[in-house]
């Protein structure tokens, strides 16, 4: 067991010194959650658009899903993930549980709802500024849709970060589906949860660190887009 | 043989060469019938201006004759055929507010120009020249003022070059100056041919614009005469009243 205080300095260490072990954690951390973010936003938006411009029934129920899919617990969707990947599964002969690739899945489930309800807001409202105007204009609703995710596509951006962030941070469920192999599935969560039971501070510390700036950089990410589209009044 | 005398015939909106009909037109909101049985003959070629107090309905006239509302009841017909999304495409409306996109002043008229099928630079220099906005090219539209973003929309509905343009007091909330921009540019464009039905709350603007006036009063038409004849002699007393009104609050 380590002291406090050589945790800290072996942390600092690691982070300075571009550790290869740790890289190698942040850049598989990344690698899942921004593909991850990439599969939501191509799930996401679209749903989140679909329901934005339609009106069909049972809408209010899918608004209702969808917001509370929002709130997932990883751990569930862990779980939901691994019966179905797991070799008895459905989908297990491919192969996938413990794999980058099951974490990636996991993780676009957990926050594809997240995409598409923020991103369902975030069109609509513009939705309802444009559509007169595109009506007069006899704009093709394709066309409309592809305008109104272009004129969001600052806050649509934001919302693709706060997914991002979420799903960088989570830590069920790809401790379930990827099961923190060394090498192969451990990310920045899963390490940080191993390595402080098993006692090595240092390390959990360093990534804690690298989680945090990676965390403000997203939110300070955020804020400059917000100031950049009401500068030029995109907002 | 006796020389064949023309008949002067009294300038009768009626009997001008009809554009468009309306006929029977109800629309009901609320529990409340807010057009009631409108019927309305168009003149071609003219410059139809539309009147009345707050709440009269024009603004809901309007929608309903470019298709942007659907009615309870009644007709509407352009060029002998009745208004549906095709007739729409050779309409444009300009609103009180102008909604523009959130891209620069060129590329809501490229949008507009897309549309039609024809995006072409030329094209759009024409219209910003035609509109004064040549040096804004550049801007993002949502930061341009009150009047060159009107000026925008009035680009942006010629774009499409429609056969009638409807314009909701454009000019409501402009100072003068910006107000008589818009109304160059709505004169030169009726000039070039552009059938134009104007809702306006301004006297001095629909004395300068107007071929013939359309009175409308909770939900009716109450006249529709050519504007000497309105201005001169309204018939009804609500339009008295409403000319009496106009000439005290300006
Ligand atoms: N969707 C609606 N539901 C209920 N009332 C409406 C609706 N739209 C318009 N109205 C009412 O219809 C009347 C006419 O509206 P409008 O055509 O906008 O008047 P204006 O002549 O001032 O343009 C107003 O009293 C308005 O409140
Ligand atoms: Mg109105």
């Amino acid at each position: 067991m380590q002291d406090f205080g050589g945790a800290f300095s072996l942390a600092f260490s690691l982070v300075l010194s571009a550790d290869p072990s740790l890289l190698e954690i942040i850049l598989l951390s990344l690698r899942v959650s921004l593909s991850a973010v990439l599969l939501a936003c191509m799930i996401g938006l679209p749903l989140g658009t679909l329901i934005a411009m339609a009106r069909f029934r049972g809408r209010s129920v899918a608004l209702v899903v969808l917001n509370s899919l929002m709130g997932l617990p990883p751990v569930v969707v862990g779980l939901l993930i691994y019966l179905l990947l797991s070799n008895a599964g459905p989908l297990g002969w491919l192969q996938l549980l413990y794999t980058p690739a099951a974490m990636i899945v996991a993780q676009t489930v957990l926050i594809f709802p997240i995409i598409a309800a923020l991103s369902r807001e975030v069109v609509e409202q513009l939705h309802t500024e444009y559509a007169e105007q595109f009506r007069s204009l006899s704009v093709p609703t394709r066309q409309a849709a592809a305008a109104l995710l272009w004129d969001a596509r600052y806050s649509l951006l934001t919302v693709a970060l706060a997914g991002f962030g979420r799903a960088v941070a989570e830590v069920g469920a790809v401790i379930i589906v990827g099961g923190n192999i060394d090498h192969l599935t451990r990310v920045m969560t899963t390490a940080i949860a191993l390595e402080t039971s098993k006692g090595d501070l240092g390390l959990a510390l360093a990534l804690g660190i690298v989680l945090l700036s990676i965390s403000l950089s997203v939110n300070a990410a955020v804020m400059a887009l917000r100031l950049t589209s009401a500068r030029f009044a995109y907002a | 043989m006796p020389e064949a005398v023309p008949i002067r015939r009294p300038r009768q909106v009626t009997q001008s060469a009809l554009l468009g009909e309306v006929k029977g037109l109800v629309y009901e909101a609320g529990g409340k019938r807010l057009i009631d049985a409108v019927d309305l003959n168009i003149p071609d070629d003219s410059r139809t201006i539309v009147m009345g107090p707050n709440g009269a309905g024009k603004s809901l006239l309007l929608r309903l004759m470019h298709g942007l509302l659907k009615p309870r009841a009644g007709r509407i017909v352009w060029n002998g055929r009745e208004l549906d999304s095709r007739v729409r495409l050779e309409q444009a409306m300009v609103f009180q507010r102008p909604v523009l996109l959130r891209r620069s002043v060129a590329a809501n008229l490229r949008f507009a120009l897309k549309l039609r099928g024809r995006p072409a630079d030329d094209e759009i220099d024409r219209l910003l020249e035609e509109v004064d906005l040549t040096a804004q090219a550049n801007q993002p539209a949502r930061l341009l003022s009150g009047g060159e973003q009107q000026r925008l929309a009035l680009a942006r509905a010629l774009a499409t070059r429609p056969r009638v343009l409807f314009l909701d007091e454009p000019t409501a909330s402009l100072d003068p100056n910006a107000t008589a921009a818009i109304e160059t540019i709505v004169q030169r464009a009726h000039e070039r041919g552009t059938k134009i039905l104007f809702v306006t709350h301004n006297l001095g603007q629909a004395r300068r614009l107007a071929d013939d006036v359309v009175f409308m009063n909770q939900g009716r038409i109450e006249e529709h005469t050519p504007a000497d004849e309105f201005f001169d002699q309204p018939k009804s007393q609500a339009a008295i009243d409403f000319l009496d009104d106009c000439l005290v609050s300006h």
